[in-house]
């Protein structure tokens, strides 16, 4: 115990190089604890409870761990049986297994004796055996065993939009960023107002003008219809914009006197030069398109093309919703953005850090 | 940096060259949702037809229930919609529907066997054409936890009679529930079509004399009124009618034993059965009466053709295959339906399961058949109920909150209805 | 493994950007290198033509026709008549005097949950960015931990937030560990717009951490040196400091965060659908169910709600600008 109690010490105490903590640095730590927890802690529940069985979901107040009740095989009998700690009138405690329930009353048996006669119990005097152990049935049955649920189609299908949307936006809204920044030709101020002011118009509020426009250019049930009409975005050409007025002209113009052409200078230079600003509309396009969900509902119909985001949606049927599957999928559609955010975090925080935006 | 791009290129390229499947065979494509187990159950059936018949597959979409509601509408108005799909907006959709009869090798039967169910499928003077068959008939209705009454001593009101009024069953659940401690007497689902069937007991009469639809009567308003009060007094599980969007159910509060009398209807029995199996006894008790009747609402999915398909005979066949007695038959005893489907209906379905406790609620389901108002019928069959059933649903909402008096709530609701109709006939 | 196919990777990338180098080449002759500006900016102009402003153009003209019809030939004109509905009111300041009550609902409780909302991350978002200013070990994690909910996508942080604070959930369980009585957290009027508001603070709030605390780190460290010098205590500094140098940033902050808030939709959806009652109905949702989640569509006055909330938008953000260019001249 004291050798903890140093070492905590020593942690706190390393912010000041052994000088006094402060209430300042109390107050601070204890911030970030809160923080903390808040933060994370409703994600760790997410993931605790979708190792629950539907029977373990529903119960109040909800256990930590996912216990479920003991089955045990029984002698004569098809199908392993619930166990239960039941209280016999003597007063004395036992363990059996229940064969079957007629209203209050369970008949049990004995898993040890299954050929003694069964013994009458009312329910109330029994207590359910439970053991901890992890659903692993709720990732597993839509992964593996629901026929109509292709976890693995849709994977690909996510990747694809992902990465084809996030090249292609990076490409274009560069190229944009590029002529906005560094060409004077006529219009270009109208232009950017034009782009930038659609940042006010959120995609759900014409739905139904642009799923009018995919209809008619044939992309319904194609993945293109889903990548395509986001790339245009208006965060990323300003973004970007904003941080290529920070180049030096000196540089292009010494580029183009050593003959180099427009679209070399936006290749080898601006691209290079840019690359934090790119890093990180790289990440939010990630981001947009790995969770998007409204749109790709509306584009795609056809099981072969679904995204994650549809496909895990489809769980919520008209009259119940499937929790247990819905936890245990949305923990899986977590996992990979959770992935690429762990191993990418410094470069992310400090790559948002260093750009622009302000 | 640069190195990624190039990897990332080269994969945008394959994605672009990724070629459309070359067929040989007839693809159709089913739009569906689930509840339970019912879309395994149909692929299950699917990979037997597509044994038989090489020269068809069948896809199943399956989608978010609230895809079929909004975006399957928007599809098919644009032409871009499934080979089938199963619905639950009967009429509202009839305008989309494959008329199969000409492809059809025994009309009759279909006439025979979904005979009192075809016209919910129908547009108005349509009488004759057959656009597919229900996937379940449904019977809203009341559960109750049998249990609970037992444990606090309470009789059952419908041991006693047959013809219980809600003001009883409430009172009862009540009892049942101080006695217990339990938090919930009653529930009902967050619908409109649920509310219906009450309400027709209560007199509502749900259409004026020229067939329009109108809530503007003593019936409507005597169980709006109950039923807000009952939200307002605790009566009534609080949370589900005032905070929600759409649907909402009270399986969980049921399954949990914290829930004396939770109306719903026959497609909870499958969810029931896992859920709660034997850990209580919960049954099926026939609806409540009043003035009206004793009624509650039929309705359900139906699998139709859509019109626009390329392959009308291929999907006919594809409805002769489900819909046949024996295919529909397995359909309904693994998925705990009820069939729509006469002869069915007269054999009786020997419903895949081992608990007792389901057969029973699904006997008292079937057994209210008979006792269903024509109103019901009628609303049912009704191309724009929905339209009426989430204008109740949302205003009477609303009154429950107080942003609204329960009187100009149902002037909202009959507002509602006006203007979204005379927007379709304009 | 990828390093095979690091040669054929990089002649394949070499290979395109000559190609496109080629065909733009002449055409830079052509035009000179001023116009070139419009090659750029082409591509990613069509694309926004297309699947930007011709649906808001055509969203206009929605706007101005009735019926239940989708294709916009088939649908009868009816010049301003859906915005003469929206605005068909007795008294503007109560719903209920209003022909489309839930449209003015949708107005007042998008006002009052920007107000909430805005505040709320401009607070916790400066707060938190403050204390990781400070010198504070695992900076990094922290930084991390504050920034992961802003991966998550809305449908997400609502499912998770659903289950939290359901009356079976672990904020009950937890309020009841503590003596404290549980309740139905999302039916409470108020509580239910505290929570939405919670919700999207800290779905959202590790965004504006890092915009805020890059702003903090600009901040030469020689102008606490010399206020310090002059015997400025921990709240001068921070006062005469750093509030002014980061007005700029806190803008940014504010004129980004607004503009979400008012689009704000699936966080709230998912997690009340706008209840209890209409109480966390915003304006967007209005649209939304107007135009789409109703049997029976009203596109054209869904379109109108729609052309409202962008002019309303769009002034605002000029306002703000105006206030903002007002300020950094003072």
């Amino acid at each position: 115990m004291p050798a903890d109690r140093i070492s905590i010490s020593q942690f706190l105490l390393k912010r000041s190089g052994g000088a006094r903590i402060d209430l300042s640095d109390v107050l601070t730590y204890l911030y970030l604890t809160l923080g903390t927890i808040l933060m994370f802690g409703p994600v760790l529940w997410l993931v605790a409870s979708s190792f629950k069985t539907q029977a373990g979901l529903v119960k109040y107040p909800p256990p930590l761990l996912p216990y479920q009740q003991v089955q045990v095989e029984v002698e004569g009998y098809d199908k392993p049986l619930p166990l239960f700690k039941v209280t016999l009138g003597d007063g004395s405690l036992r363990e059996l297994a229940q064969v079957r329930r007629v209203g209050i009353e369970a008949q049990m048996v004995d898993p040890a004796n299954p050929a003694a006669e069964t013994i009458k119990v009312n329910i109330r005097q029994r207590e359910p055996v439970e053991e901890v152990r992890l659903a692993w049935e709720n990732y597993l049955d839509p992964l593996v065993e629901l026929e109509n649920f292709d976890f693995f189609t849709y994977l690909k299908n996510s990747v694809i939009v992902t990465t084809v949307a996030t090249v292609i936006t990076l490409v274009i809204n560069s190229m944009a960023a590029f002529a906005l920044s560094k060409y004077r030709f006529k219009g270009r101020d109208a232009i950017f107002v034009l782009f930038i002011s659609t940042l006010m118009i959120p995609i759900t509020v014409i739905l139904v003008p642009v799923f009018l426009v995919i209809t008619s250019i044939g992309w319904k049930n194609n993945l293109w219809g889903v990548i395509i009409p986001g790339a245009a975005t208006p965060t990323g050409i300003f973004l970007l914009r904003q941080y290529m007025l920070t180049i030096p002209d000196e540089l292009l113009d010494a580029a183009r006197i050593d003959g180099a052409s427009e679209w070399h200078i936006y290749w080898r230079i601006i691209l290079p030069l840019a690359r934090p600003a790119l890093a990180v509309l790289a990440i939010f396009s990630v981001m947009w398109r790995w969770n998007d969900f409204l749109w790709p509902l509306i584009v795609l119909s056809q099981n072969d093309y679904f995204t994650l985001q549809v496909g895990l949606n489809a769980f919520q049927g008209e009259l119940q919703i499937q929790w247990h599957y819905v936890l245990a999928m949305t923990v899986v559609t977590l996992l990979p953005i959770t992935l690429v955010f762990a191993f990418l975090q410094r470069f992310i925080t400090t790559g948002i850090a260093t750009t622009g935006m302000k | 940096m640069r190195k990624v791009l190039a990897y990332l290129v080269i994969l945008v390229l394959l994605a672009s060259a990724l070629p459309a499947m070359a067929q040989d065979m007839t693809e159709l494509r089913i739009r569906w949702y689930n509840d339970g187990n019912e879309g395994e159950v149909l692929r299950d059936l699917l990979d037997r037809f597509e044994a038989d018949n090489p020269d068809i597959s069948v896809e199943i979409d399956t989608v978010p229930y609230s895809a079929i509601l909004e975006n399957l509408p928007l599809d098919l108005a644009a032409g871009e919609g499934p080979d089938m799909a199963r619905v639950t907006d009967l009429g509202g959709l009839a305008q989309y529907y494959l008329d199969m009869t000409p492809y059809l090798s025994d009309p009759a039967y279909w006439e025979d066997n979904f005979g009192p169910f075809l016209n919910w499928k129908r547009l108005g003077d349509d009488d004759s054409s057959i656009p597919g068959f229900m996937t379940q008939l449904t019977i809203t209705g009341p559960f109750i936890n049998r249990t609970l009454f037992e444990q606090a001593g309470i009789d059952v009101p419908s041991d006693m009679s047959d013809s219980v009024t809600w003001e009883e069953w409430a009172a009862a659940s009540i009892a049942v529930a101080e006695t217990l401690e339990i938090p919930y007497p009653m529930a009902m689902d967050r619908s409109g079509h649920r509310f219906a069937g009450p309400a027709i007991s209560m007199g509502a009469q749900y259409f004026d004399d020229m067939g329009h639809p109108t809530v503007m009567d003593e019936g409507f308003r005597n169980m709006a009124e109950l039923f807000v009060n009952w939200h307002l007094d605790g009566t009534m599980h609080p949370e589900m009618w005032p905070l929600s969007e759409g649907y909402a159910g009270a399986n969980e509060e049921f399954a949990n034993a914290e829930l004396v009398f939770y109306m719903s209807g026959s497609w909870q029995v499958g969810q029931f059965s896992e859920q709660i199996g034997d850990a209580f006894d919960w049954q099926t008790v026939p609806n409540p009466c009043g003035p009206g009747g004793c009624t509650g609402m039929p309705g359900g999915a139906a699998l139709v053709g859509i019109g626009a398909t390329e392959h009308p005979e291929e999907v006919t066949r594809v409805m002769e295959y489900l819909a046949s007695q024996e295919v529909l038959g397995e359909f309904a005893a693994r998925t705990l339906f009820i069939p729509a489907h006469a002869g069915l209906s007269a054999s009786g379905v020997d419903f895949d399961t081992d608990l007792q406790l389901a057969k029973d609620s699904l006997g008292v389901f079937v057994g209210q058949v008979g006792t269903l108002e024509q109103t019901a019928f009628d609303l049912q069959a009704y191309a724009y109920n929905r339209n009426v059933f989430n204008a109740t649903r949302d205003r009477l909402t609303q009154a429950m909150v107080g942003e609204l008096t329960l009187d100009e709530a149902i002037e909202r609701i009959q507002d509602d209805v006006d203007t979204a109709l005379a927007e379709v006939s304009g | 493994m990828l390093g095979l196919f690091d040669p054929v990777a990089r002649s394949f990338l070499l290979l395109l950007v000559t190609a496109v180098d080629r065909v733009l080449t002449p055409i830079q002759r052509r035009v000179g290198i001023d116009r070139m500006g419009y090659i750029f900016v082409l591509p990613n102009l069509l694309i926004f033509g297309i699947f930007v402003l011709f649906p808001m153009l055509l969203n206009f003209y929605y706007a101005m026709t009735g019926g239940t019809k989708l294709f916009p030939a088939d649908r009868p004109f009816v010049g301003l008549g859906n915005f003469e509905n929206l605005f068909d009111c007795e008294d503007f300041l109560s719903p209920n005097s209003c022909q489309e009550d839930l449209f003015w609902r949708g107005i007042f409780n998008t006002i009052q949950y920007v107000i909430l909302q805005v505040s709320g991350i401009v607070l916790f978002s400066l707060a938190t960015a403050l204390v990781l200013n400070r010198r504070i070990v695992a900076r990094g994690f922290f930084r991390s931990v504050f920034f992961y909910p802003v991966l998550l996508s809305p449908v997400v942080v609502a499912l998770i937030w659903k289950w939290v604070l359901q009356h079976e959930g672990v904020l009950n369980a937890i309020v009841e560990i503590f003596g404290g009585e549980s309740r139905r957290w999302l039916l409470d009027t108020n509580w239910a717009m505290f929570w939405v508001v919670f919700v999207s603070v800290w779905a959202l709030m590790g965004f504006y951490t890092l915009i805020l605390l890059a702003g903090l780190q600009s901040i030469p460290p020689e102008l606490y040196e010399a206020s310090s010098i002059d015997g400025a205590n921990t709240w001068q500094d921070f006062r005469f400091v750093t509030l002014p140098l980061l007005m700029p940033t806190m803008f940014v902050v504010l004129v980004l965060s607004l503009i979400r808030a008012v689009q704000m939709f699936d966080h709230i959806f998912v997690l009340t659908g706008g209840g209890p009652g209409t109480r966390t109905q915003l304006m967007v949702q209005y649209i939304y169910t107007t135009g789409f989640s109703n049997q029976i569509q009203l596109f054209g006055l869904s379109a109108a709600a729609s052309m409202v909330l962008g002019i309303s938008l769009l002034i605002l953000t000029l306002l703000q600008l105006r206030v903002g260019n007002q300020s950094s001249l003072a």
